[in-house]
C-alpha cells in the first residue's frame, strides 16, 4: 500500500486503456469507468450502477440507475457540470432492489458513499450493499448556467452542436459535430466554478475502490488507481479477462509528477481558502466541514 | 399434516429434528470464556413509535452477537422485563418528552442521571422530528400538547439521527460504546475519533430541518450538489434542480437527516478516509462465533 498525501492510498497505479472499441469511440479518454462498470455488471459484481446519463437538456447531466450495457455506454464521456449522483444511492436498493449497487462519480460524491457508510444516516441498507466504486479526477465542477456561458458566450459555440468537451492543458476546449475546435483559457473559467469545490481537498478521488483520469496518461489512455481490496479484485480480474491494456505509469509521459504537481496545487489553493474561511468576517468564521 | 409426514418420511427426517435441535443447546451453553465485561445498555421509550426500536432489532444476527458479546440489554420496556430504570452504561433514548406527562418528565431525568452516556435514538429524541406537529388535545390525554427532544430537557452526549435511524448506525455506535468503554487504549482512540461529530451534533442543538441545509450549507458556500441530502430525505421531500437541493418545506417532518447526512455538515478526515479498516473492525466485530473478550 501506498500512501501519499495528495493521490490518497493506492494499491497501485498504472496507465491503462479499454480493448472494447464501442465504449472508446465516444469515452472521454481510455474509456475505463465505462468498461468497469458494464465488466462488474456482466460478471455480477454489481447489479446495476449509478451513472451520469443524458439530462434534459443538451450537456445537462442527470444521475441514472444504469442496469444494462447500453444505459451504462450512454453515460460514456465528461460532462462539465453536477450530477447528483448519490441522490439515487438509497433508492437504488429500494425502488430498482439492487442488492449489489456499483457508484461513479466524482471525488465528493466518493467522499459521500463513504461518509454514508461509516454514518449511515438515514441510509438503511447502503452501507452493506455499495459493491464497486469508480470515482475520477476532479478539479473543479461548473452549475450548468456556467458551463453555457463558457460553451455560448466564451467559445461561441452552441451547446447542441457540441460534441465533446475537455479541461486539459490549461485550456477549455469545445469540439464541434462539425470540426470546430474552440479553447477558452482557464483563467476566464475560473469565476464561473461551483464555490462548494473551492474547500474541496481531494483531487484524484482517494476514497473510491478504483479512480481514473487522463491526467498522467499519454491521449486516449487514463491513468487507473487501484486503492482498495475490492477494487483490486475486480481490477485483477479485468485485466486477465483482456479488458484493457496497461503500460506501467513510470514508463508513460507525462506521468505521476504532473498528477503530483496538479493535486498539490488544488489541495494547497483549497487548504487556503479553508483558511481564509476562519477570518472571513469580523470575529466571524465561515463554518469548517472538517473541524 | 399428512403431506410434511410423508416428505419427512422421504427424507429420512422422522423424529430427528428434535434431538438434533437439542444437541445444539447443550453445545451453545457451554461458553468458553464467561464474558465478564460486557456494557450495559438499556433502551428508553419516550414519546416515539418504536421504529427506532425495530430498527435496533433489524440488526437480526448482530444485535444477538451484541448482546451475547458486548453488552446486556438491562432496560427495555419491550424486550426486557425490568420495571425501574437501572444504572446503565448507555441508555438509548427513543421519542421526544411529552412536558405536561409527569411520568416522562420524571424517566428522562432519570435516565440522566443513571447513564453514563446518554444516547438521543432517531430523530424524535434529537429534534423532535413529527412530534414537533403534535397540537394536542386528543383522546384519551388532550392536555398532552407539547414535545420536547430530550436535549431539550437534559444533557445529550450522542445523536443518531434518522427517521428510522438506520440499523447499521445503531451497530456502529453499539459497537463504539462497547470499544470506548472496554477496549484497548487504541481502540479507545478509534471510538473515541468515530463518536466525536455525533457528540458534536448533540451540542449543536435540538432543532432539524431542510433549514439546515440552506443556512449552514448551502448560504455557507459550502454544497457541491452530491444528491446525498436527497438520498438521505425519509420523506422525498428534497429534489436537486440544476444540481442544488430544493425542499418541499411543508413536507419535512424536522427529522435533520439531511444535514447529518450531508458529507459537507461533517466529514472527519481522521475517521472516513480509514473506511475500509474501519468496517473490518466492525464486520470482525460481529463475526458469528468469535468472541473477542
Amino acid at each position: 500500500m501506498i500512501e501519499d498525501p495528495y493521490l490518497g492510498k493506492y494499491i497501485s497505479c498504472v496507465s491503462a486503456r479499454s480493448t472494447d472499441r464501442e465504449i472508446l469511440k465516444k469515452a472521454q479518454d481510455g474509456g475505463i469507468a465505462t468498461t468497469l462498470m458494464v465488466y462488474a455488471l456482466e460478471e455480477g459484481m454489481i447489479d446495476g450502477t449509478i451513472v451520469a446519463g443524458e439530462g434534459d437538456r443538451p450537456w445537462q447531466p442527470k444521475p441514472v440507475v444504469a442496469m444494462t450495457r447500453e444505459d451504462i455506454l450512454k453515460a460514456r464521456g465528461t460532462k462539465y457540470s453536477i450530477s447528483p449522483q448519490i441522490s439515487w444511492l438509497k433508492e437504488a436498493t429500494r425502488s430498482f432492489g439492487l442488492d449489489k449497487v456499483g457508484v461513479t462519480g466524482v471525488c465528493c460524491q466518493m467522499q459521500a458513499v463513504r461518509k454514508a457508510q461509516l454514518y449511515p444516516i438515514n441510509m438503511r441498507d447502503v452501507p452493506d450493499k455499495v459493491a464497486f466504486t469508480v470515482g475520477l479526477f476532479c478539479m473543479e465542477n461548473f452549475p450548468y448556467k456556467s458551463m453555457q456561458s463558457i460553451v455560448e458566450d466564451h467559445a461561441a459555440q452552441s451547446l447542441g452542436s457540441v460534441k465533446k468537451m475537455e479541461i486539459t492543458k490549461g485550456k477549455f476546449w469545445v469540439y464541434t459535430e462539425r470540426g470546430n475546435v474552440a479553447t477558452v483559457p482557464l483563467k476566464a473559467t475560473h469565476k464561473y466554478e461551483q464555490p462548494g469545490c473551492h474547500v474541496c481537498l481531494d483531487y484524484v478521488s482517494n476514497l473510491a475502490d478504483i479512480s481514473t483520469g487522463s491526467v498522467g496518461s499519454p491521449d486516449g489512455w487514463s491513468t487507473v488507481f487501484i486503492r482498495t481490496k475490492k477494487g483490486n479484485e475486480i481490477w485483477s480480474k479485468a485485466v486477465a479477462a483482456g479488458m484493457f491494456e496497461t503500460k506501467p505509469i513510470e514508463d508513460v509521459k507525462p506521468g505521476l509528477d504532473l498528477l503530483k504537481k496538479l493535486a498539490k496545487e488544488k489541495i494547497d489553493k483549497n487548504q487556503k481558502t479553508i483558511e481564509e474561511r476562519k477570518t472571513f468576517g469580523v470575529n466571524k468564521a465561515l463554518r469548517n466541514p472538517y473541524a | 399434516m399428512g403431506l410434511l409426514n410423508s416428505i419427512k418420511k422421504i427424507m429420512g427426517w422422522e423424529a430427528k429434528p428434535a434431538q438434533v435441535a437439542m444437541e445444539k443447546k447443550v453445545e451453545a451453553t457451554k461458553e468458553i470464556k464467561p464474558v465478564t465485561n460486557k456494557i450495559k445498555i438499556g433502551h428508553v421509550h419516550m414519546s416515539g413509535c418504536t421504529g427506532c426500536l425495530v430498527s435496533l432489532a433489524d440488526n437480526n444476527l448482530g444485535l444477538i452477537k451484541i448482546l451475547d458479546d458486548y453488552a446486556d440489554l438491562v432496560y427495555c420496556l419491550t424486550l426486557a422485563d425490568v420495571r425501574n430504570i437501572p444504572e446503565m452504561d448507555v441508555a438509548l433514548v427513543e421519542g421526544s418528552v411529552c412536558i405536561q406527562d409527569k411520568e416522562s418528565v420524571e424517566d428522562i431525568k432519570e435516565t440522566r442521571k443513571k447513564s453514563k452516556i446518554v444516547v438521543a435514538l432517531g430523530s424524535c429524541a434529537s429534534y423532535g422530528n413529527i412530534t414537533r406537529f403534535s397540537r394536542g388535545g386528543q383522546h384519551n390525554q388532550p392536555q398532552h400538547e407539547s414535545f420536547l427532544p430530550i436535549g431539550d430537557i437534559i444533557d445529550v452526549d450522542v445523536y443518531i439521527p434518522g427517521c428510522p435511524p438506520s440499523p447499521e448506525l445503531i451497530r456502529n455506535v453499539a459497537v463504539m460504546a462497547y470499544l470506548l468503554l472496554e477496549g484497548n487504549e487504541d481502540q479507545k482512540a478509534l471510538a473515541g475519533k468515530y463518536l466525536k461529530p455525533l457528540m458534536d451534533l448533540a451540542k449543536r442543538g435540538t432543532t432539524g430541518c431542510f433549514c439546515d441545509l440552506m443556512n449552514d450549507v448551502i448560504n455557507q458556500g459550502l454544497c457541491m450538489g452530491c444528491g446525498t441530502c436527497a438520498a438521505s430525505c425519509p420523506v422525498r421531500a428534497i429534489t436537486l434542480e440544476f444540481g442544488k437541493p430544493q425542499g418541499e418545506r411543508d413536507l419535512c417532518i424536522k427529522c435533520g437527516s439531511c444535514y447529518g447526512a450531508c458529507p459537507r455538515s461533517f466529514f472527519n478526515l481522521d475517521v472516513i478516509p480509514e473506511f475500509e479498516s474501519i468496517s473490518e473492525i466492525i464486520a470482525g466485530a460481529l463475526k458469528e462465533g468469535e468472541s473477542d473478550d
